[in-house]
């Protein structure tokens, strides 16, 4: 430990660069928000916010491919002091773990412009604002290092959601973005008292580093513990506190789904990565059965109901309350293979729920319907959307030669050992999981060709492909050749299992 | 020997004897210092009058004027306090404080009132209501609040308090055609005069207790005789009482919905922030500082009260048809949020009623603007629906209204949710978890009231057609109070060493 605390300063500034560009990243978003009510023209708006998300994908890119994999230290770091009576500074830096979030955030915002091209006809000025602030707020999330400042960055985020869901949703989105914003507030409400807990106790700081160096006492753990499950909980979501998701999957506009699964569900499981595990390891210790046993409800349950769905979108909301399971279930395994799987697949998840999103999106602008028996045949009529579709549902059905297969072999293989019964219970979710995918696989796109009534079909055109591609190249080159994701995840996730794993042997495993 | 059970019976007598004494041995510098201290209240008395006579000779233009007039007043008196915060004095034989306490609190009334003044203008064309005494009245309630937080006399609180109180009695009736705005004025004068009586009830206890209405010495006189003397629970709960109910604690809220919806929208405005800053610079005079040691007797039921204020504000405003009913509950939730500050106690506690208090006062303010902006004549009322569809046709005012109710509701990255941040901290601090957690589950609740308004302006179609005419102040007044609750969230730093600063003697 001490080692570690003196190498920070050699590595701090070997490490930071010139360019703030952490900053840079995040701001760039921000500030093209602020130019987009001075812009005329929808074409205008559609192409500035283009332009910039794909600038700030390529600035992520970049961070990806010199990001060093060597080290679990805090890369690109930046520091300002924002509110130094408190404790409170404006602290920027990623690590393996962060890194993957913030360019799959960066990847999905331009795919985002694109889904919403001709999806979004009314209010487009404000559409583009609201997708670029949450942007902006999510690889704020990812970035940051102190705990008020990602609390902000955490709560603002429910801002443009909630008018996302609330002005370009479907019939019902005024009761779903409520339901949204509420449930994650009252969680988030509990989280921030739990920080202010973990503040005092641990010296008046909002660092996250330092925080994580402090021992805190195993009662003060126990319920900082439960009020960050409760506010991660919702956010994943984990049974019994999913239930806003189908409401609100169902109720969003295409982007706002894939931002939805894309990124705001990994917000959960990337809190107990970055809070629970490492600041509170003796609870996480304690709480691990409880969480594996409502990661395999999760799995089971979301299954099962997904199976009953006739509504697409609600099929898939449901199946990533499974998927979620499994990343729940490998991060409380607490071995190297289960969380690393489970980091794996919440980036996995990310990719192919967000494409299934598109997908179905573009589907609903072509026909209007949702309804799954309402189609049949797709294959022949659409093939090239017929094809992408199909490898979508592989993947998520974690076929091998996909990214989902990875990710769930390895969390397989972390539980099993573990906890066994968890880990029956997650292979009969995956069998349930292809059930339902196969099943939504053969109604819509196998035998006579249906479509709802009065909907022209056409294929897919060069946006819709500039969007699906990039989405297919990522699930083959992961399911493929993983290495180069794992071993960026390979330093943080050993010093993560340090920290969590290290300290219980001296406190309750013992 | 004889003098003694004088002295038990009639204090008064001997009270006046010593002023009698004073005056032989005048100190003409004396005097002066106290009148140069009181320099910002006699600014505004001298306004006051003034505008009084300038609203008696015929001028087409008298309303401008008469605002413009008492905005300069303001700005003169501020200016003057200002001077004057960089010598901290006592005035009028220790009954008058000139500390940064004041000062601070001062501020906020400054700008409460101008901003009231600013919104006024058009409101009173509309409603056909063009009198000078409105804007007299105003800087009179305004001296009487200044005077409640400079006052370190039990005797002088009281007299602020009325003079406070008495303006707003007339100015909440100022609607003479509307039967709501005259009840709400009379619910007010009587309610008032019932919670007045409470508060000098409980005065008159101290007095006997200690033989003294001033703070200071009546701390050093209580810290001499102890806690266990039954009576002074009883001064204790009056004296407390009589300020909870002029900040609408529950269970003394019943007057503060029908006196916020039935008072013209400035006065509710003018009501909700600079009379509630007031009474908050009283309380925490009083119990947070000087007579600190009474702290174990109010303290749990402090804490209920604050529990049930915040629950009742909350859950009330669900059901609210009325903009400015609805906001009379969530600005009863608010004063319950405050009042776990009290609870909290100590440096932090006080600091951060006093920055939340602050930075209400932008976002009130900037949300009673948007109302009265939108106002279409008192008969048809402010219904909610008068949000409809705003972000249609004005999505600028839509967007500044969208940052005051995510202010109020306490989402970042605004100042509200940075003063519900620090109000949370000191709890936390002092151990008070549960009423931290509590706090937190009630505001989500609020919440509920302020997205609901959002979606009318961004979700609904317009009811009616509205052609909105915003006047030059209206907007300053929208602009600094947009700026106010953004720039407090962005960078609380710079106000909370502002605060910090601000604390009283011996506390920082």
């Amino acid at each position: 430990m001490t080692d570690a605390l003196m190498t920070v300063p050699l590595t701090t500034a070997l490490f930071m660069t010139e360019w703030p560009i952490l900053s840079l990243l995040i701001m760039l978003p921000a500030v093209a928000a602020l130019i987009v009510p001075l812009l005329s023209g929808n074409n205008a708006v559609r192409w500035f916010t283009f332009v910039v998300m794909f600038v700030d994908f390529m600035i992520a890119s970049w961070l990806l491919i010199i990001f060093d994999n060597s080290t679990a230290q805090m890369q690109f770091m930046e520091s300002l002091p924002w509110v130094p009576s408190l404790g409170i500074a404006y602290k920027l830096g990623i690590d393996g773990v962060s890194v993957l979030f913030v360019f799959l955030t960066a990847l999905l915002g331009w795919v985002c412009v694109l889904a919403s091209w001709n999806a979004i006809r009314q209010r487009l000025k404000e559409f583009m604002i609201c997708l670029l602030a949450i942007q902006s707020l999510m690889l704020g999330v990812f970035c940051a290092l102190d705990l008020f400042l990602f609390y902000v960055f955490w709560e603002a985020m429910l801002v443009p959601m909630y008018l996302i869901i609330g002005i370009w949703g479907g019939d019902n989105r005024i009761y779903a973005a409520y339901k949204f914003f509420l449930y994650t507030l009252v969680g988030s409400l509990l989280f921030l008292v739990g920080i202010l807990v973990l503040y005092f106790a641990g010296g008046r700081t909002f660092d996250m580093l330092t925080l994580m160096e402090v021992q805190y006492d195993f009662d003060l753990q126990l319920w900082v513990f439960v009020a960050f499950l409760i506010a991660f909980a919702v956010k994943v979501p984990m049974v019994p506190m999913h239930t806003w998701l189908p409401d609100a999957h169902v109720q969003a506009p295409t982007a706002g789904s894939i931002i939805l699964a894309g990124v705001l569900l990994k917000m959960g499981a990337y809190g107990f990565i970055r809070f629970s595990l490492p600041m509170l390891p003796d609870a996480s210790h304690y709480f691990a059965p409880l969480m594996l046993s409502l990661s395999a409800v999760a799995i089971v349950y979301g299954g099962f109901l997904a199976l009953a769905q006739t509504d697409i979108k609600k099929l898939i909301a449901y199946s990533s309350v499974s998927h979620m399971g499994f990343i729940t279930l490998g991060l409380f395994t607490f071995t190297i293979n289960g969380t690393t799987g489970a980091v794996i697949q919440m980036f996995n998840h990310g990719i192919t729920t967000g494409a299934l999103f598109l997908f179905v999106g573009l589907v609903y602008e072509r026909t209007h319907s949702r309804d799954i028996p309402s189609y049949g045949g797709l294959l022949k009529i659409v093939p090239l959307y017929g094809i992408f579709f199909a490898s979508f549902l592989l993947s998520s059905m974690a076929v091998p030669g996909t990214n989902g297969f990875i990710g769930e072999i390895l969390i397989l293989a972390g539980t099993f050992g573990v906890n066994n019964w968890a880990a029956s219970a997650a292979v009969l979710g995956a069998l349930i999981g292809a059930a339902y995918l196969l099943g939504l696989y053969r109604q819509m796109l196998l035998g006579p060709i249906r479509v709802p009534d009065g909907s022209n079909m056409w294929d897919l055109n060069k946006r819709e492909l500039c969007c699906a591609v990039p989405l297919l190249v990522f699930i083959f080159w992961l399911g493929l050749y993983p290495k180069p994701f794992l071993s960026i995840l390979q330093p943080t996730l050993s010093h993560l299992l340090g920290q969590t794993v290290g300290a219980a042997y001296d406190g309750v495993a013992s | 020997m004889m003098e003694l059970p004088v002295d038990q019976t009639m204090p008064e007598k001997i009270r006046a004897d010593q002023i009698g004494l004073d005056q032989t041995t005048v100190d003409l510098s004396a005097v002066t210092q106290s009148l140069v201290a009181s320099g910002p209240e006699i600014i505004i008395i001298i306004g006051a009058c003034t505008a009084l006579m300038l609203s008696l000779l015929p001028n087409p233009r008298q309303n401008q004027l008469l605002a413009g007039f008492s905005v300069l007043m303001i700005l003169l008196a501020a200016a003057m306090s200002f001077f004057l915060a960089d010598y901290p004095q006592t005035a009028y034989a220790g009954m008058f404080a000139v500390d940064s306490f004041s000062t601070f609190f001062k501020m906020i009334l400054y700008l409460g009132t101008a901003l009231t003044v600013m919104m006024s203008g058009k409101y009173l064309l509309k409603e056909g209501i063009v009198q000078g005494e409105y804007y007299v009245l105003l800087l009179f309630a305004l001296v009487g609040t200044m005077i409640m937080v400079s006052a370190t006399d039990l005797l002088l609180i009281y007299i602020g308090l009325e003079l406070q109180a008495l303006s707003i009695y007339v100015l909440t009736g100022f609607l003479k055609a509307d039967a709501r705005s005259n009840e709400a004025s009379l619910k007010y004068i009587i309610l008032g005069a019932f919670s007045s009586g409470i508060f000098l009830y409980g005065m008159s206890l101290f007095y006997g207790l200690t033989g003294t209405t001033n703070l200071s010495e009546m701390s050093s006189e209580l810290s001499n005789q102890g806690l266990s003397d039954p009576m002074l629970t009883l001064a204790t709960l009056f004296l407390l009482v009589g300020l909870l109910f002029k900040v609408g604690a529950v269970p003394f809220h019943m007057w503060v919905p029908d006196i916020y919806q039935g008072a013209p929208s400035p006065i509710t405005a003018y009501l909700s922030v600079a009379s509630k800053a007031a009474a908050f610079a009283v309380i925490i005079r009083i119990f947070m500082y000087d007579l600190m040691a009474l702290q174990p007797i109010w303290i749990v039921s402090t804490a209920v009260i604050a529990v049930l204020t915040m629950a009742t504000g909350s859950f009330v405003a669900l059901v609210q048809k009325n903009i400015k009913r609805m906001l009379a509950y969530s600005s009863i939730a608010h004063a319950g949020f405050l009042i776990l500050g009290l609870v909290a106690g100590g440096k932090d506690g006080m600091a951060s009623i006093m920055l939340y208090l602050l930075v209400y006062t932008f976002m009130m303010v900037g949300i009673f603007a948007v109302i009265i902006l939108l106002n279409r004549g008192s008969a048809a009322g402010e219904p909610i629906e008068d949000f409809s569809g705003l972000a249609k046709n004005h999505a600028g005012l839509a967007f500044m209204s969208l940052i005051f109710l995510f202010s109020l509701a306490g989402i970042p990255p605004t100042g509200g949710f940075f003063a519900k941040f620090y109000l949370l901290a000191a709890l936390v601090d002092k151990g008070h978890v549960v009423l931290a957690v509590i706090a937190v589950l009630l505001s989500a609740v609020a919440a509920w009231f302020y997205l609901r308004i959002i979606m009318l302006m961004y979700v609904h179609q317009p009811v009616a057609p509205t052609e909105l005419q915003i006047s030059p102040s209206l907007k300053v007044v929208l602009l600094i109070a947009t700026v106010g609750t953004l720039l407090s969230g962005l960078l609380p730093a710079w106000l909370l060493d502002f605060v910090a600063g601000s604390l009283p003697q011996g506390i920082g």
